[in-house]
């Protein structure tokens, strides 16, 4: 069933939307991430405009965050303070990248930047986690447990704050950085963030990965409503009809996802994680590396 | 009966030739509009229409018919891209400052033994003619080469189409064409034009408007998102925000 996106101007296949949108929001709920690193470039691969992909793409992941986070709150596991603290630091951000990302557009060269930015953030992340949980995973095994670690210089940091969720007693000013960072690399990237800010949080922040999920959805889901209504008001690019179908696919998804994160283990999780953050790292690397079929693109002169 | 009806229209078109040696066109189209509604996947537009002549048909040459239909232009940016330091980078490019969204030319027979190069050039009839290119910066040498891509790219999409046996022409007085408009399609005014044309000579030019406009739901969500910005972005929340919680509600209801 051919379906014509008003804002998109252009028809595509309800079903192929639909489906799209249940894969995005499976994952979603069984990672704790957006989804925006794979909706967006999967939108770009069906021929939507990259403008209209990044801008729905955002608000796609505000209806798979709110469906994912409503299960998390029910099972008690989303640190609201903490999420508050992310969020501040993630709207500052926010604001800061949609600045950064204007400015490199009149320069041109902005395809080029966000494709770096993706290649070099998930490569990173992809690979530490990969390592980091195949560790974990043999250490279980052979019955050992990983030691925890001391964040001793953030041990230091002033401005405590308990976090009873959590269970960390530490200073404020490491989650509002890391929200800032993240909110900066989300409106960069035209994404949530969320695989950004899950291993963050594991790793510099030492949640425990049960929380991780909740909190990170309850910070995606503020980060990208502001965005979607900064792209809506700004560069009117938001196609609701567009939206609406991915969302139908996608809540329903989430709340699969959440039902199958339960079911597997943390390190499993972890490793799925990490293996799809990698192969996207890997399309998108053999893209800028190899010869594209087509040299030449056709843009709009502003 | 429709032969008939064509019997008496060429005896009133025979009857009627008397001493001028022009011949005209008299045209009929299909549809003057193009909807756009929700389900809209792309179109067909059948032109059709007749010679009329106040002089018997001459049987020096074979009359031939041209159609083109040209959705509206935008100044577009053609990028290029170059290997530098290991990885494909847009380096070089020209701007085209006239592109129609969509352009098809529908001819009667080959387009060069339809139409002269000279007369091509005068009218901007062929799909590289009808696309003007003048931004090529100085240390380009090779701007053809992004006007020919940029036909290339929009030929592989359907949005431009030179189709050589789109026009048939019945007894040098009927002709019928027929273009298929594409599922992705810009709205605004699609200008139409027929040429006659004998000995790749253009005898006769008839130009007329296709309108191409978003309907019902589209139009009503497309005129939100440009005039009432915030209220649209607001109700994509919302919907976004209702979704999500009811697919929620939903499942805990199921899991119940």
């Amino acid at each position: 069933m051919q379906i014509y996106l008003p804002i998109a101007e252009i028809s595509v296949n309800a079903f192929l939307l639909l489906g799209l949108g249940g894969i995005v929001g499976v994952l979603s709920g069984m990672f704790g991430v957006g989804g925006g690193f794979l909706i967006t470039p999967l939108l770009f691969f069906i021929g939507i405009p990259p403008a209209v992909a990044v801008a729905t793409g955002a608000n796609q992941i505000v209806a798979s965050s709110v469906s994912a986070l409503l299960a998390h709150l029910k099972r008690k596991t989303v640190d609201l303070r903490m999420g508050t603290v992310l969020l501040i630091g993630g709207l500052v951000g926010a604001a800061a990248g949609v600045s950064i990302f204007n400015h490199l557009k009149s320069l041109g060269q902005v395809d080029l930047l966000v494709n770096l930015c993706y290649v070099i953030f998930l490569g990173i992340i992809g690979a530490l986690m990969f390592i980091e949980s195949l560790n974990a995973l043999y250490k279980t095994r052979s019955g050992k447990r990983q030691p925890r670690k001391k964040h001793t210089w953030i041990q230091k940091l002033p401005f405590k704050m308990r976090f009873r969720v959590t269970g960390l007693y530490i200073s404020v000013i490491p989650p509002l950085l890391v929200g800032a960072f993240v909110g900066l690399l989300a409106a960069i990237m035209g994404v949530g963030g969320g695989f950004i800010m899950v291993p963050a949080m594991i790793y510099l922040l030492g949640m425990p990965t049960k929380v991780v999920v909740g909190t990170s959805l309850f910070q995606i889901l503020f980060v990208t409503a502001f965005t979607t209504l900064l792209h809506a008001t700004t560069n009117y690019t938001v196609d609701i009809v567009l939206a609406v179908l991915l969302l139908i696919g996608g809540v329903i998804g989430a709340q699969f996802g959440t039902t199958l994160g339960t079911k597997l283990k943390a390190e499993q999780l972890r490793i799925l994680l990490a293996l799809l953050v990698l192969a996207v790292c890997g399309k998108l690397a053999l893209d800028l590396l190899l010869q594209p079929n087509e040299l030449y693109s056709i843009g709009f002169a502003s | 009966m429709i032969r008939q009806c064509m019997a008496i229209a060429l005896a009133c078109l025979a009857f009627a030739s008397i001493a001028q040696a022009e011949e005209d066109i008299v045209l009929g189209l299909n549809q003057t509009q193009v909807s756009i509604s929700t389900n809209f996947n792309g179109s067909e537009i059948i032109i059709f229409g007749a010679v009329k002549r106040e002089t018997p048909i001459p049987n020096t040459s074979q009359l031939q018919v041209v159609v083109t239909v040209s959705g509206p232009s935008k100044p577009v940016v053609v990028r290029r891209k170059e290997k530098k330091f290991g990885i494909w980078v847009n380096t070089d490019a020209v701007e085209v400052d006239r592109a129609p969204s969509f352009y098809a030319v529908a001819t009667s027979g080959p387009l060069r033994d339809v139409l002269s190069r000279v007369e091509d050039l005068r009218y901007k009839i062929s799909v590289p003619r009808a696309i003007r290119s003048v931004g090529a910066p100085m240390d380009i040498s090779d701007s053809a080469a992004f006007t020919e891509a940029l036909i290339r790219i929009r030929t592989k999409a359907n949005q431009y189409q030179l189709n050589e046996a789109g026009v048939s022409v019945d007894q040098q007085t009927l002709f019928r064409a027929n273009v298929q408009l594409p599922a992705a399609l810009v709205e605004g005014d699609y200008d139409t034009r027929i040429f006659l044309t004998r000995e790749g000579k253009v005898i006769a030019q008839y130009n007329t408007l296709i309108d191409v406009r978003k309907v019902g739901l589209e139009r009503w969500l497309y005129n939100l998102s440009r005039e009432q910005s915030l209220i649209y972005g607001l109700l994509s929340l919302a919907i976004a925000i209702a979704a999500g919680w009811l697919a929620s509600a939903a499942f805990a209801m199921i899991r119940r």
